[in-house]
Parts: structure tokens; C-alpha cells; sequence
């Protein structure tokens, strides 16, 4: 217990002091006698201040999370962690990422054990943005806040952090789950151009051994594109990984089956496969879409009838695309119109819909600001690429490579670039 | 029908240029022929050889509701078969027939075993003569002797063994006119077979002699081509090939098709798949397919309204001759195919033309219900072979031009938007690669 005590006395003083580096390595010296006394080391904690012994704190945090905790425990535990990422300092955290982030992830484990996970959807949103090193930075917390948030239902905020993009990625394996996590939430969001971008990306993630991820990705990723897109296209890009382009279909055959029969147009023939896979859809809880994707169907036979006709009876809309009633056609096409799916008028005193073509003129100061916005971005995005390409090219394995897999043909090519780089 | 302005040749030539220099009012007010049923005597007397007899057997086949006619194209065959040497077609006319024509029609075992045994004993000659020849190695005799043999089996009705023989020849063939006639007698046995790959291979092989082919040669293997290309649904390679058949062709090429067939088959497979300029040029103004259009005067009748837009009469004629055209045995099975092309060109190029369409007349037009015009528009509108938009309402049909302007934004909006997204996910997987590559070196030192 003495050393422990010491070790507090020298936490206090060197972090006044402002010495962290020779701080940082007594703390790991001492890591093994933190860990012999975890059960104990709690009541220590009230000694330091989190947000000037941030490192020190982390230490002792750490040690005292590890190993299997119960119940009461763990509430206990909740509350110091949440405030002491409210109020740590980044700096010292940055020292020692890896034991920030188990002392979240148990911070998680500690929530859903309580079954209040709303408690830790603020605390973890804190914590990433405090490990992250720049808002296009991947940590392996982003996955376990989206799951809280998820579990909370607390959609919105899940969702203000899918805004910022991801260039760098430290676990392959959290992406995959950042991606699916942030497709869910998006799709409980009715954001479903962005979910299915999220989706995509990890089923097209270049990935060496099949996983589990890919496939429920892919399978919410063919609903998700029959609900928004009203289509869904058979082949994989070509730069998925092998492992999916061979193995993701055989998984996911009740639901290609489905996307199928989408196609073929006829309500029926649709409902009649639900009801044929409707087990394995709510094993995989994907009933809610697979309803969602039946209702959008109707949307899709309705959109093609305003490329052939101008004008239509309610009772004609119903005929062709199959409803029960004028009635019910009335109140899709009223949807759609809200939507701005389709462009329309209902006159409903001789039941007829008018079809009017898309009334954006594009000659708006709105649509020319939305245009110029674009074309930064896309410019930025471009200066961005070239700045990898250069990157690349001047990276000397690389250029060894190439060296040698250059073809010569005649005495001319043997030119400066030597064959093997020795550094 | 066909059969009739055969055999009534000049009588008819003379009323068809009448009308030509009396004027349009003639035209208007010459009646469209009825539907009368096919002359079967008249149609056999165009052919001759085997296919008679298969074409007989195919109305008769076809004709199964109206007695009638079943029974006078059996009794044809079995006369025709009579007359010739093949046993196993006696047996099934016969079986046909079921005795439903009284006692001359029916088995006549004693022909066939004279037939028979005649087929023996010539066999045996032909088998002797031909090992003679080639012991002797005398390439024109061995060639003579397969040749004999393949038209031996061709008249027994032994197919394979026919082709066999004559593909045989070819080893032995020493001139050009010998190849020649080696693939005309191959093409005509494939187009019994109906193995219609053959019959394109041979052709190729026949125009690639370099010598100069007589016309009437050269008009038979357009013919033949045509009739592959027919039959495996390239209809306008086959309107091609029989537009290009020369008048040379006349009647002797009976054992495979007659030059009212050639009117026929090119002048249907043209109006389905030429557009206007090639209809023009190609058959309007073709004087060489004008003398095969002459034989056929309701094909030429119902192109010339199809060019000058009456739809009505042309479909009308359409619909007169499909019921015979059904009995024809190379054209029956893409009659409905054509039609329906025909019928979607007529539509397309109504509308073609105008701003708006009242669908009352286009209806009255194309002899039509609205509803029933209605459905098909929309189909042309959907597979965009029409440019319009349907107001049901009022029953018009607007045409309907894509504006080019909002189109070009909205595209460029939209193709920004996805370099937006793949590039994004292009740098997300190099990250991803370079962290495996990272890995994988890592694991290596």
C-alpha cells in the first residue's frame, strides 16, 4: 500500500511540476503493483484531480476497471469515469491512448451492465473528440459510442458525428462496425442516401477474411437501396475484397430473392415472398425495412407512371399499380408529393392527379450558392488526392519496387533510378 | 392467293398496270382481297421435291379444325409421295389419313416392299460401283458416286446419311462448279434437316469461290441465306439477303422456296425492321424485288400504305393474309413477332410528327378501342421508343421534349455528388490497405 502511496506523492508533485515524461514512465515501472491492488485502489482515487493528474488518474482508473467486475461495482465505478472524461486534459491522455480507450470501452461495458445507456452516449461523445488526433481520425471508440447510442436511441446524436468524414482508421475491424452502427442510425434517421454509403463502404472494404459485419452490412445495404433508390444492382463493384465477391451472396439469399421480385414490379408476387422468408427477416430484425421496402414499391410504380402520362385518374393509379381503392391511391400519391418524390396536383373533384415536370429552374442565388459550395469541396477533395499521390511517389518503397519491375529494353532506359533502394 | 396469280399470270399483270396508269383514285377504290382460303393446288403446284410434300403435311398438320382442307392436302401428299421413292412417308401420310379418305388411300404394302427392294438392289449397285471407283482412285468417279449416293438417300428420306454423302464429295471436287453444286445440294438438304448452321457455313464456303457464279446460283444462295437468317430472328440480315436476290431466280429454286415466298418473307421482314430511308430505297424503289412483289400484290399494296401512312388498309391486309401465312412452314412461328413490330412502327411513326395526338382518330386509325391504344402507347413510352406524355384525362398525346438545360444541371449536381462519395471511399480503402500493408511488415521484421 506504501507504494502506492508514494506513487500518489509523486503523481501530485510531478504533474504540478509539469515533468509528465519521467511521471510516465514511474507510472509504468508501477504498473504490475497497480494491478495487484486494483480491488483496492479506488479510495486512492479521491486523492487525485483529475483534470491536473490526468495521467496518474488514467493509471489508476485503468487498473482499477480491469478484471471482472459485478454490479454494484460497477456503478460505483460509473460515475468517477464519466467525470473524469469530462474533465481530463487531453495532452496527458495522448501519452497513453490505448489505456484511455479500454477505460472507455469498460466505461461501456459498465453502462450496458447497468442497462442505462443513455448515461454513457455524452461521456464517450467527450471522450472521442478527446482522443482524436483530427476529426477525420477513426478511434476505436466511435463504434462503442454509435452502439450506445443505438441502444439509447438517441439518434441525433449518433448522427452529428457521421457529419465528419474518415480518412484514417486504426482497426480495420472498427470501421467495419463504425460503418454498420452509423448505417443503423442513419436509417433510423430516414437518412437513407448517407446509410447507404455508410453500408457500402463496408461491404466494399478491402477485407481478408470473410466476416459476419459484411454480411449483415449487405444485407441491410439491398434493402436500404430498394427503399431509397427503388433499384438494386446484382453485381458487386469490382474493387470488393474476393472473400466478399464469392461468399457474401450465398449468406444473403432470401434477400436478393426480394430484391429480385422488387424488380419484376408486381405487388403480389412481393408480398407472397415476405410472407415465404418472413422468419429469417425478423431473426435478422430487418422486419421494419422489409415493411418499408413492400410500401416503397407502390411509391416506384407511381414515379413510373409520371414519365408516361400527364394526367391520370385516382382510380387508374389505383388499377395499374395495384391499391385496393382511389382512396388509397390518393393518400400515397399525397406522400409522395409531401416527400417531394414526385411532382403533382390533385383535383379532386374529377378525381384526377396533373403530373408537372421538376419546377427547379436553376436559376435561383440559393442553387448557385449550393453549386459554388460543391465545387470547393470537390476542389479541396481533388488537392487532398494529389497530396497522397505525391506522398506515394516519393516514398522510397515504392520506388524500389517499381525500380524493379521496370522493363528495359534497350541501353537507353538504363537511366538514373537504381534498382534497389538501400537506406 | 399466291397461288391464284401464278397460274392466272398475265391476265392479272395486265389489271395491276392499269390500275398503276389510271391514277391513284383506282387504287383507293380497288377492293381489298378477302381472306379466301389458300388454294392448296395452286400453292403445292409452286413447289416441287420434298418440300411439297413437307408443306402439304404441315398444312394438313395445321389445318386440324377444318376437315376440309386437312384431307385435300393428305390426299396431295400421299399422290405426291406416290410418286416418289420414300417408304417411311407413305406410312406416316397414311397414318394421317386414318382411312378417312376411302381404299386408294391407304397402306399400299405392296408398293412399299417393291419400293423397298428396289432401294435394295440400287444400294447394292451404288456401293459396288463405288468401291470400283475407288480402288481405281479416279477422283471425278468416286465424286460422281457419292453424289449418286447422296441423292439416293436424299429421295428415301435418309437426311443424315444424305449429307453425309455429299459433304463427302467435296474431297473429290476438282472444279469450281463442282464445289458449287456440292454446297447447293448440302444447303438443301440442312434446310430439310432444318439445321440452319450448316446451311450459313455452306453458303459462306459457296460465295467464296473466286470464279464468277452464274446469277441463277448466286440468286439461290441469297435465297437460302435469307431463309437461315429467318430462321434464327435476324429479320433484317434475312430482309437484306432476299431484297438482294436477283429476278433470276424464277422457278428454279422450287425445291426450296418459290419467288412469291421471297416477296413475302422480304417484304415482311423489311417493314418490321428497316427505318423509312432504307424502306425507300431499298424495296419501293428496288426494280430487281419489284418483279417478286409483283406476284405478291398485298405485300406490295400494304408496304406502299405502310410508306404513305395508311395504317388502316395496311393492317388491314396484314390481317387478311396472316391466316394463310400461318400454314407457311418457315414463316409461321415469327409471324406474330413481325406483326408486332410492324404494328409499334405504325404507332411510332403516327405520332412521330405532331405536338399533339387526339387518341379518338389514332384510335379510329389503327381500328382500335382507346383503352387498348392507351396500353400499348404506354409501353412505347416506357421502352422510349416514343417521345410523349399521355394526357388521360382529356385523351391526347402530347409530345414531350426533355429539356436540355435543367437536364445538364442536374446531371452535373448528380455526378459531382458520386465522385464526392467515391473518391472519399477511395481514400478510406487505401487507408485501410496501407494499415494491412503496415501490419504485414510489420509482422515480417
Amino acid at each position: 500500500m506504501e507504494a502506492i502511496q508514494s506513487l500518489v506523492m509523486n503523481i501530485q508533485g510531478l504533474s504540478s511540476s509539469g515533468d509528465i515524461s519521467h511521471l510516465h514512465v514511474l507510472l509504468k515501472q508501477a504498473q504490475e503493483s497497480l494491478y495487484a491492488e486494483s480491488t483496492r485502489l479506488l479510495p486512492v482515487l479521491d486523492q487525485l484531480d483529475p483534470a491536473t493528474h490526468s495521467l496518474g488518474y488514467l493509471y489508476i482508473l485503468e487498473a482499477c476497471s480491469s478484471g471482472s467486475i459485478s454490479k454494484e461495482q460497477a456503478s460505483a465505478l460509473v460515475l468517477p469515469i464519466a467525470r473524469f472524461i469530462n474533465s481530463c486534459v487531453a495532452e496527458q491522455i495522448r501519452l497513453q491512448p490505448d489505456k484511455f480507450i479500454s477505460v472507455c470501452k469498460r466505461f461501456k461495458d459498465h453502462v450496458m451492465l447497468l442497462e442505462a445507456p443513455l448515461r454513457g452516449v455524452a461521456p464517450m461523445l467527450t471522450a472521442i473528440r478527446k482522443i482524436q488526433t483530427s476529426s477525420e481520425h477513426l478511434t476505436s471508440l466511435h463504434p462503442e459510442f454509435l452502439l450506445l447510442c443505438l441502444l439509447s436511441k438517441s439518434y441525433k446524436v449518433g448522427y452529428s458525428v457521421l457529419d465528419d468524414d474518415i480518412f484514417e482508421v486504426d482497426q480495420p475491424r472498427d470501421l467495419f462496425l463504425y460503418c454498420y452502427y452509423g448505417g443503423m442510425i442513419c436509417i433510423g434517421q430516414k437518412r437513407f442516401r448517407k446509410a447507404l454509403e455508410l453500408l457500402h463502404n463496408v461491404v466494399t472494404s478491402p477485407m481478408t477474411s470473410f466476416n459476419a459485419i459484411a454480411v449483415e452490412a449487405y444485407k441491410k445495404h439491398i434493402l436500404v437501396s430498394l427503399i431509397h433508390n427503388w433499384n438494386f444492382c446484382t453485381s458487386l463493384p469490382k474493387y470488393t475484397s474476393s472473400v466478399c465477391q464469392r461468399n457474401l451472396k450465398n449468406y444473403c439469399q432470401p434477400y436478393i430473392e426480394l430484391a429480385h421480385c422488387y424488380v419484376s414490379g408486381k405487388i403480389v408476387h412481393l408480398e407472397a415472398m415476405v410472407d415465404r422468408h418472413r422468419e429469417k427477416y425478423e431473426n435478422d430484425n430487418n422486419l421494419g425495412l422489409v415493411k418499408q421496402v413492400l410500401s416503397s414499391q407502390y411509391k416506384r410504380n407511381i414515379q413510373r407512371l409520371t414519365q408516361t402520362y400527364l394526367t391520370l385518374s385516382l382510380q387508374d393509379i389505383a388499377n395499374s399499380v395495384q391499391l385496393n381503392s382511389a382512396k388509397e391511391a390518393e393518400m400515397h400519391v399525397l406522400q409522395m408529393i409531401e416527400d417531394g418524390q414526385i411532382f403533382a396536383t390533385i383535383n379532386q373533384k374529377d378525381g384526377m392527379v396533373r403530373f408537372l415536370e421538376d419546377p427547379e429552374q436553376y436559376k435561383t442565388c440559393h442553387m448557385i450558392e449550393h453549386i459554388d459550395s460543391s465545387i470547393q469541396r470537390i476542389m479541396a477533395l481533388s488537392r487532398k488526392l494529389t497530396a497522397i499521390d505525391e506522398n506515394i511517389s516519393t516514398d522510397p518503397l515504392f520506388l524500389s519496387k517499381t525500380g524493379r519491375e521496370r522493363q528495359r529494353f534497350d541501353f537507353d532506359d538504363y537511366d538514373s533510378v537504381p534498382q534497389k533502394f538501400n537506406i | 392467293m399466291e397461288g391464284d396469280d401464278d397460274t392466272s399470270g398475265p391476265m392479272i399483270d395486265d389489271e395491276i398496270y392499269a390500275n398503276g396508269v389510271d391514277g391513284d383514285n383506282e387504287k383507293r377504290s380497288r377492293p381489298i382481297m378477302s381472306s379466301e382460303q389458300l388454294d392448296i393446288e395452286a400453292y403445292a403446284s409452286l413447289y416441287s421435291g420434298r418440300t411439297k410434300i413437307m408443306r402439304l403435311l404441315f398444312i394438313a398438320q395445321r389445318s386440324q379444325s377444318n376437315e376440309a382442307m386437312e384431307l385435300e392436302a393428305l390426299r396431295m401428299a400421299y399422290d405426291e409421295i406416290k410418286k416418289g421413292e420414300n417408304t417411311q412417308l407413305h406410312r406416316e401420310v397414311v397414318q394421317k389419313i386414318v382411312g378417312r379418305l376411302g381404299p386408294e388411300y391407304g397402306m399400299d404394302v405392296a408398293w412399299c416392299d417393291t419400293v423397298d427392294r428396289r432401294a435394295e438392289q440400287k444400294k447394292e449397285k451404288l456401293e459396288n460401283e463405288l468401291n470400283a471407283y475407288r480402288t481405281n482412285l479416279i477422283k471425278e468417279s468416286i465424286r460422281m458416286g457419292y453424289n449418286d449416293f447422296g441423292d439416293f438417300y436424299y429421295a428415301h428420306g435418309q437426311l443424315g446419311d444424305a449429307f453425309k454423302s455429299y459433304v463427302r464429295t467435296r474431297d473429290y471436287c476438282t472444279t469450281s462448279k463442282h464445289i458449287v453444286h456440292m454446297c447447293i445440294s448440302s444447303t438443301l438438304v440442312s434446310i430439310e434437316m432444318g439445321q440452319f448452321t450448316h446451311v450459313t457455313s455452306y453458303i459462306t464456303k459457296a460465295e467464296q469461290i473466286p470464279d464468277a457464279l452464274d446469277p441463277v446460283t448466286v440468286a439461290k444462295l441469297r435465297c437460302a441465306a435469307g431463309l437461315a437468317h429467318l430462321e434464327s430472328k435476324k429479320y433484317k440480315l434475312a430482309a437484306r439477303k432476299f431484297l438482294e436476290t436477283g429476278p433470276e431466280l424464277g422457278n428454279h429454286y422450287n425445291e426450296v422456296i418459290a419467288p412469291q415466298d421471297v416477296a413475302t418473307y422480304g417484304g415482311l421482314c423489311a417493314l418490321a425492321t428497316f427505318d423509312r430511308m432504307e424502306l425507300k430505297n431499298k424495296v419501293i424503289d428496288n426494280l430487281n424485288f419489284r418483279n417478286f412483289l409483283e406476284l405478291v400484290p398485298e405485300v406490295r399494296e400494304l408496304i406502299n400504305d405502310f410508306y404513305s401512312s395508311h395504317y388502316a388498309s395496311c393492317l388491314d391486309y396484314l390481317g387478311n393474309l396472316k391466316a394463310n401465312l400461318l400454314l407457311d412452314i418457315h414463316l409461321h412461328d415469327h409471324l406474330e413477332t413481325l406483326y408486332g413490330q410492324i404494328r409499334h412502327k405504325a404507332l411510332i411513326q403516327y405520332t412521330h410528327p405532331f405536338v399533339s395526338v387526339d387518341l379518338h382518330m389514332m384510335a379510329n386509325a389503327f381500328k382500335t378501342d382507346v383503352s387498348g391504344l392507351e396500353k400499348e402507347l404506354e409501353a412505347l413510352i416506357t421502352d422510349n421508343q416514343v417521345q410523349a406524355r399521355i394526357d388521360s384525362h382529356n385523351k391526347v398525346l402530347y409530345a414531350r421534349h426533355a429539356d436540355q438545360r435543367n437536364a445538364t444541371f442536374q446531371r452535373v449536381l448528380q455526378t459531382g455528388n458520386e465522385f464526392d462519395r467515391d473518391v472519399k471511399s477511395m481514400l478510406l480503402r487505401v487507408n485501410l490497405i496501407k494499415h494491412e500493408h503496415n501490419l504485414r511488415s510489420s509482422r515480417k521484421h
